[in-house]
């Protein structure tokens, strides 16, 4: 979930009243917000910077709130949108109205799109923000809320990247290109000197915020770029601006580009900045539109700020809820959620029509309405109920005898661990003596650790590491788990298949052979005939490498199925886990039993 | 039988004496007229007066008895007197004195000398001759008067201390008496009931022994389960007595589309970036998908449909056959869903499932790349969020919670969702115990589940109340291979659900 740092005062005043830390907590607990700390500007950078806390609080250190946000709501990502949902939610103000300015016929802005640009990012979609008015802390917002745009819905701008500029200092039309990085010379933001574009790709590999972004087009023959009609580069997106268009605390008009491979969210993207910041406009929410005009004569003019209209039933909306409200009330609570909403009745049932402002993106369908509603009537004032029919409860019959098979175990004396699915590939196989035939094992496609690089397909060294980790036990130690491996299995619409398994070791000053055969006897009396036939002999000799030679066998059924094996693990097993004592180890297939 | 003990005997003396004589005035001659040592017989004299069968009276006297060195000098002379005797008259190198004399060369000499008993030829250090005929040997006649019990002057005791050649010793024996509890012969104590008690029938006689319940018993051998499955099995009753089926949750691969596309999660949702989630090399992709439901979920992200307006990107079939570890159990529920929709007519359901799940997640003192993950869901027609918040509260209070509030939160395949708190009376606030919400309808209708059919569900994972529970703040104390045994051992029995 992204988290949003907003000043404490800045936030109250945006309010319009102040609150206790309590307070604000119950009303973000409400919403569906969380206020997840409460630091200081300098306590911030005192911990980028690893800094110990002196502990010295100064009076006049803006407190800052950290407000963690649901994933989908873009329109809540910064101070402005924060405070107007708040400011509506707790009905001190009505939602606002967006506004496509209209453009005299000739005089509206256009973004000419070259057709070389579908090779790497083909979307653009651009609006303009007129007289706006900034100071310090609106300017940092505005720059924040690119960034978090960037980090969230952007995916680190591999579909969407923002481009905002000083629109006196450029002139129009624009043009979107996508040409070789060899023909694209410009100054970039905060720098001094002219760069061709794929020397400043390479002066950006040091670049610790850039350097993550660059992938992105760095293998592409073309590199998308925007000009003005003089041919300045405003933006090689989605790395850098140019240094020529920079936004300033002075700029009044600024032009916005965003960029994508993903139009619906550019879309919404576009809408956010454009909603958000022109409540600094001269014309409060009013925003002046830019035509795209592609290289086939298509034009679009963005942003769309239109309503999405949704045209809803009141039972659609109070059923799912489970609770009775007419309809002005139910427009009432949609209102609280920036929702204009209003009823009527068709064929004698009361309807609602709701319009979904462009802030709102995250609403895709009826029940999001629904949720909405039951937030503004408050998650804690659904009266709880019941479900109306009743079924009977059941267990599946491999979980259930497992666990009997459990307790059978603890029953002879054994402890029972519980140890992890993944390991490294050097204990499932090497440190066992195997080798991997890659016929078996379920191998990780991106551990973050050796720890994680393949699903166990074997409970051995789950069972030698756990032993390893409590080496100084009393003796003997007994010890076993009941759990899956998975193997490689093509009969499987996923490849894989799981199987269960129970392992059981034993550890003393002598191997315990005869004590971990008498454990399989036990078993094998417990699930024998007319269940699972056992002949006289089940133990076959076998020659495993984990094992010692003729100290192992494996476990077989009637009709020469193995259902097991067992054996003193190897010297050099025990070497590798770092085990002095001898172990005799079993593993048996559960499912075979069943 | 067995024979009788001498201890036995001695004991048997010892009464019958006590009885015909009425006292043993001196337990040392007792002892040495009856043939015993004295610290058998003590042991004896003890055992009896703890059972106020004799009553036994100290006697103590305390003695100065010689040191080896004080018995030699005794028995051959003082060393000086050594010394002067083995002096021949023309006189002695001192190493024909010291090979003859030992140890007692050097004393001998100093003693000598300071008694002038001895002196030297001039210019002939080596040469040592004898000053006097014969010698008094005074300390060779008090050794011999102390040994025979003799009384010696205070200042010759003393200057035998500072020489260490006397020390003294204490000495005790004691008087009898016959004791309140006398009996001529002490019944036996027993310490434990023997079969041979019961098959001789003297156990009608049998007294026994005080026991010490300060000890402890015996540890004994015995099969233990892990706390964590001990809480598990808890949990399943708890959802069996709700009316809740067991999902097959044995299967941790799962392809994206079950795991994420088939819960209406889109392809760029950032729980499907490879931070978060465990994608495999092998098997890297599954085989084999229902094609007809497939369509419908392209379709439902791509443009909508069943009252959606859809996500509006292109969703890629490639993206959908990656295979990965399960993220969730809910890839489960959503093949039982889809399951249940191909059934007709409907019925409703309520299934549960605690099996393990995996993230691709840095590991620390409160996270794992595996952990359990519990999951309840109902399924039914016109099911609302009251509903959901009457099962909950059902479910956590049988966990010992059952003060709850909720919050509003986001799941991309629940809406409503809802964040589950419970107030936790030790910790003095809220904790967030699960997660929970109804399953959207770009979810459940594409499976073909009739319109109208509400699932609620709500998840959380084994772990966090385990460690609740117990009192536990590292994950990997309770889950893993670095648990330590004695927890495992020592872990009380789970109340949960009693």
């Amino acid at each position: 979930m992204p988290t949003v740092s907003v000043g404490r005062d800045r936030l109250f005043a945006a309010l319009g009243r102040t609150y206790t830390q309590e307070e604000f907590d119950a009303l973000c607990f409400e919403f569906g917000i969380e206020l997840d700390d409460v630091t200081t500007e300098k306590a911030i950078v005192r911990k980028e910077k690893h800094i110990e806390d002196d502990g010295e609080v100064e009076s006049d250190d803006e407190v800052i709130y950290k407000i963690e946000v649901a994933a989908n709501r873009y329109d809540l990502l910064c101070l402005e949108g924060l405070a107007r949902a708040l400011r509506v939610f707790t009905g001190t103000e009505a939602s606002p109205v967006f506004q496509v300015s209209s453009v005299p016929r000739g005089s509206i802005l256009q973004m000419n799109v070259k057709p070389q640009t579908s090779q790497i990012r083909p979307y653009v979609v651009c609006a303009v923000l007129r007289g706006v008015t900034f100071d310090e802390a609106r300017y940092n917002s505005f720059i924040d809320l690119q960034d978090k745009l960037h980090q969230n819905i952007c995916r680190k701008r591999t579909l969407v990247a923002i481009g905002t500029h000083d629109l006196d200092t450029l002139r129009a039309p624009f043009s979107y290109e996508a040409l070789p990085p060899h023909e694209i010379n410009f100054v970039p933001l905060k720098q001094e000197k002219s760069f061709r574009a794929d020397k400043l790709m390479e002066f950006y590999k040091s670049d610790m915020k850039l350097k993550k972004f660059l992938h992105i087009i760095e293998n592409s023959p073309v590199y998308p770029v925007i000009y003005d009609s003089n041919r300045t580069v405003l933006s090689l997106p989605p790395i850098i601006n140019g240094a020529h268009s920079a936004i300033t605390l002075a700029t009044r008009n600024i032009f916005i580009e965003c960029t994508a491979t993903d139009l619906t969210k550019a879309n919404i993207v576009l809408n956010t900045m454009v909603t958000m910041f022109s409540e600094y406009c001269e014309n409060k929410f009013e925003v002046e539109p830019v035509e795209v005009v592609y290289h086939d004569g298509n034009k679009t003019v963005y942003p769309d700020l239109s309503c999405y209209k949704m045209e809803v039933s009141l039972s659609d909306i109070l059923g799912p809820i489970g609770i009775s409200l007419n309809e002005e009330q139910v427009v009432c609570l949609l209102n609280k959620m920036q929702l204009q909403a209003e009823h009527h009745s068709f064929n004698g049932e009361p309807r609602i029509s709701v319009s979904i402002p462009p802030t709102r993106s995250d609403i895709l369908h009826a029940r999001d309405l629904v949720e909405d509603v039951a937030i503004a009537y408050g998650y804690n004032n659904v009266p709880k109920s019941k479900p109306k029919f009743m079924t009977i409860g059941g267990r599946q019959p491999l979980n259930r005898f497992s666990d009997k098979i459990r307790a059978e175990v603890a029953r002879a004396g054994y402890m029972e661990v519980l140890t992890f699915i993944l390991s490294s590939h050097e204990e499932n196989f090497d440190m066992l003596n195997r080798t991997d035939d890659k016929s078996k094992a379920v191998i990780i496609a991106n551990p973050r650790t050796a720890e994680f690089e393949v699903v166990r397909t074997s409970l051995m060294s789950c069972l030698l590491k756990t032993l390893k980790h409590n080496i100084d036990h009393p003796r003997p130690i007994k010890i076993f788990e009941v759990g899956d491996v998975v193997t490689l299995d093509s009969s499987r619409d996923v490849g894989a298949s799981n199987n269960r398994r129970l392992a059981a070791l034993y550890c003393n000053k002598v191997s315990g052979f005869e004590e971990i055969m008498g454990l399989v006897d036990s078993i094998v009396k417990v699930v024998r005939a007319p269940h699972v036939n056992f002949g006289e002999k089940y133990y076959v000799p076998t020659a495993e490498p984990e094992f010692f030679p003729k100290r192992q066998c494996k476990i077989v059924t009637s009709d020469a199925k193995q259902v097991g094996y067992l054996g003193i693990v190897h010297a050099e097993v025990l070497r590798k886990f770092g085990i002095p004592d001898p172990c005799t180890f079993v593993e048996m297939d559960i499912e075979a039993l069943l | 039988m067995a024979e009788k003990s001498p201890a036995a005997d001695v004991e048997a003396d010892l009464l019958a004496h006590l009885n015909s004589a009425g006292e043993v005035s001196d337990s040392r001659s007792f002892a040495s007229s009856h043939g015993v040592s004295h610290l058998e017989l003590e042991s004896v004299i003890k055992r009896l007066s703890a059972f106020l069968i004799v009553d036994s009276t100290d006697i103590i006297k305390e003695t100065w008895v010689l040191t080896d060195e004080a018995k030699g000098y005794a028995a051959k002379g003082s060393p000086e007197a050594q010394l002067v005797a083995a002096i021949p008259p023309e006189g002695a190198s001192k190493e024909a004195l010291k090979a003859k004399l030992g140890d007692a060369f050097d004393v001998g000499m100093k003693a000598a000398a300071r008694n002038k008993w001895i002196g030297f030829e001039k210019g002939n250090k080596d040469l040592v001759l004898r000053k006097v005929e014969s010698v008094k040997d005074e300390l060779q006649e008090q050794l011999k008067r102390l040994e025979n019990g003799e009384a010696v002057p205070d200042k010759v005791i003393d200057d035998l201390k500072r020489r260490k050649l006397i020390t003294k010793e204490k000495s005790i024996w004691y008087s009898l008496k016959k004791g309140p509890e006398f009996v001529l012969k002490r019944k036996t104590l027993a310490t434990d009931v023997t079969s041979e008690h019961l098959r001789s029938g003297d156990w009608k006689d049998l007294e026994f022994k005080d026991y010490n319940y300060g000890a402890q018993g015996q540890p004994i051998a015995k099969g233990y389960v892990q706390p964590l499955m001990e809480v598990r099995e808890a949990i399943e009753y708890i959802f069996i007595m709700m009316g809740f089926t067991e999902m097959p949750t044995n299967n941790f691969v799962e392809s994206s589309f079950w795991n994420f596309d088939a819960l209406f999660q889109p392809q760029q949702h950032p729980a499907r970036d490879s931070h978060d989630t465990f994608f495999l090399k092998a098997p890297a992709a599954t085989r084999q998908l229902p094609e007809d439901y497939l369509e419908k979920v392209k379709q439902v992200h791509e443009s909508g449909g069943y009252g959606s307006k859809g996500y509006g990107y292109d969703w890629k079939r490639d993206e959908a056959e990656k295979n990965l570890l399960r993220t969730h159990t809910t890839a489960v529920s959503t093949r039982m869903l889809y399951k249940l929709a191909q059934e007709k007519p409907f019925a409703p359901k309520r299934y549960y499932s605690i099996d393990r799940v995996f993230r691709n997640e840095a590991v620390d003192r409160t996270h794992l790349a595996e952990f359990h993950q519990i999951e309840g869901l109902i399924c039914d027609y016109g099911l609302t969020l009251g509903d959901l918040i009457g099962v909950l509260e059902d479910f956590f209070s049988r966990l010992g919670m059952s003060k709850l509030r909720f919050k509003p939160a986001y799941n991309p395949y629940t809406e409503p969702s809802m964040e589950i708190f419970s107030y936790h009376d030790g910790l003095k606030k809220w904790v967030e115990v699960g997660n929970s919400g109804m399953f959207r309808p770009e979810m459940l209708l594409p499976m073909g589940l009739p319109e109208g059919v509400n699932v609620i569900a709500w998840g959380l994972s084994l772990e966090r109340p385990t460690m609740i529970l117990y009192g536990i703040d590292n994950i990997r104390d309770l889950f893993g291979p670095k648990v330590d045994f004695n927890l495992i051992k020592s872990n009380p029995l789970c109340r949960l659900g009693l």
